[in-house]
C-alpha cells in the first residue's frame, strides 16, 4: 500500500517536471521510479525510520494562513531595525516550552520559529527549546506560546 | 489586454519589485549587524520574504502552467530547507562554545550541560 | 522588471559576497555561503524569465538541493573534521571540550 503510493507521488513528479510526453521519456521515468523504489525497500530492511504524516488537513491550512501573516508583520520589525541609523538590538536567549506529541509537531513547530525572522530556533535536544531573539521584549513570549498551541491544534489524535 | 490582465501584471510586478528590495535589505543586514548571532537573522530575511515575494511574483507572471508547478516546488523546497540550514549554523556554533552577548539588564538561559546533549547535525538536518 | 530584479539580486549577492570575505568566524562565512545559496537559487530563475527560457528553474531547483546538502556537510565537517559515519563514542568525547 506504501509502495503503491509512492510510486504515484514519484510518476506524479516526473510527469510535472519533465513535461515531455513522449512514450520512450515516459519510460524513463516508469524506469527511474522502478529503481527508486528497490532502492527504498533496501533501505527500509537497515533502518525502519518512517514519518507519519499526523496532520488535521484544515487546521494546517488555516496554520499555514497564519504563518504567513506573522512572517510578514516580524520581516517589517527586522527590516525597521537594519534600516535605521543606530540598530536597536536587544538580543537575549531563552527557553520556551513545547507540548506537541509528535516529533513532526515539533519540527513545525521549530521550523516556524526559525523562519519568523527575529527568533531563532537553537536547541532542540531539551525539553525545552532554547531561543534567540535579536530585539526581545516582554511579548515575544506570549506570541510564542501562542504559536505553539496552534501548531498542537493541528496535530490529530493518535499521533 | 483585458483589465484583469493588467491587475495581474501589476500585482506581479509589486511582488518582484518588492521581493527584490527585501533581498538587498537582508544583504545589508548581514553587512551591518555586529555580530554573528544578529546576523543570522538579517540572512533569515533574504530566506522568507525575499524567496516567498519573488516567487509569488514570478508564479503570477508565468500564469498556470507547468512552471508554476516547478516554482511552487522550489517554494516549499526552500520554505522546508532555509530554517532547517539557519539552524544547524546556529546550533553548531552554539555546541561550539559561541555565546551571544545579552542586551543590559537581561540574563540569558544558559544550555543545560551540552556534555550529555550534543546537538546532532544529522538531526538537525532532518 | 525581471531586469530589476536581476540587478537587485546581483547587488544583493555582492553584499553577501563581502560578509563572506570580512567574517571573522567560520560560522559568519557558512551564513554568507548559504545566503548566497538562496540568492542565486532566484538569481537563476530571474534570468531564465529574462531570457524567456523558464527551463532554467530546473537548474534552480538543483541548485537549492545543493545548496542546503553542501552547507550541512560543510558545518558536518567543521564539526567532526571528517565527511561521512561517526563513531558514536567520538560524539560524545567532542561536545565535553
Amino acid at each position: 500500500m506504501r509502495t503503491i503510493g509512492a510510486a504515484i507521488i514519484l510518476m506524479a513528479l516526473w510527469l510535472l517536471l519533465s513535461g515531455i510526453y513522449k512514450p520512450m521519456i515516459i519510460g524513463f521515468g516508469v524506469a527511474s521510479v522502478l529503481v527508486v523504489l528497490l532502492v527504498v525497500r533496501r533501505m527500509d530492511a537497515a533502518d525502519d525510520d518512517r514519518v507519519e504524516l499526523r496532520l488535521k488537513p484544515f487546521e494546517t491550512a488555516k496554520y499555514v494562513v497564519w504563518l504567513m501573516v506573522e512572517i510578514a508583520k516580524a520581516n517589517w520589525a527586522v527590516t525597521k531595525i537594519i534600516l535605521s541609523p543606530n540598530m536597536p538590538i536587544r538580543q537575549h536567549l531563552f527557553a520556551i516550552p513545547f507540548s506537541q506529541r509528535t516529533d513532526l509537531g515539533q519540527v513545525i513547530f521549530a521550523n516556524s520559529i526559525t523562519l519568523t525572522p527575529g527568533t531563532i530556533t537553537i536547541e532542540t535536544e531539551s525539553d525545552d527549546f532554547l531561543v534567540h531573539a535579536v530585539s526581545y521584549s516582554d511579548s515575544d513570549l506570549e506570541a510564542l506560546a501562542d504559536m505553539d498551541r496552534r501548531v498542537t491544534a493541528t496535530e490529530s489524535e493518535g499521533g | 489586454m483585458s483589465l484583469w490582465d493588467g491587475a495581474i501584471n501589476a500585482l506581479s510586478w509589486a511582488f518582484i519589485l518588492s521581493g527584490s528590495v527585501f533581498a538587498i535589505i537582508g544583504a545589508v543586514g548581514t553587512l551591518r549587524f555586529p555580530d554573528f548571532w544578529s546576523r543570522l537573522h538579517a540572512a533569515s530575511i533574504t530566506d522568507s520574504a525575499g524567496v516567498i515575494l519573488l516567487l509569488a511574483g514570478m508564479c503570477l507572471h508565468s500564469g498556470f502552467t507547468l512552471v508554476t508547478v516547478k516554482l511552487i516546488i522550489i517554494g516549499v523546497f526552500l520554505f522546508i530547507t532555509g530554517p532547517t540550514s539557519t539552524h544547524a549554523v546556529a546550533n553548531a556554533a552554539l555546541v561550539s562554545g559561541l555565546r551571544p552577548k545579552e542586551a543590559p539588564g537581561l540574563v540569558g538561559a544558559e544550555p543545560e550541560s551540552l556534555a550529555e546533549s550534543s546537538g546532532d547535525p544529522k538531526e538537525g538536518a532532518q | 522588471m525581471f531586469a530589476i530584479a536581476t540587478i537587485a539580486i546581483l547587488v544583493a549577492m555582492v553584499l553577501v559576497l563581502a560578509r563572506l570575505y570580512l567574517g571573522p568566524t567560520v560560522y559568519d562565512r557558512v551564513i554568507a555561503v548559504n545566503s548566497f545559496g538562496t540568492h542565486t537559487v532566484l538569481l537563476i530563475g530571474a534570468l531564465g524569465f529574462l531570457n524567456g527560457r523558464p527551463d532554467f528553474l530546473d537548474i534552480a531547483l538543483l541548485y537549492a538541493l545543493i545548496n542546503f546538502v553542501g552547507t550541512i556537510a560543510i558545518l558536518k565537517f567543521f564539526r567532526y573534521r571528517k565527511i561521512g559515519d561517526i563513531p558514536h563514542s567520538s560524539r560524545k568525547e567532542e561536545a565535553g571540550s
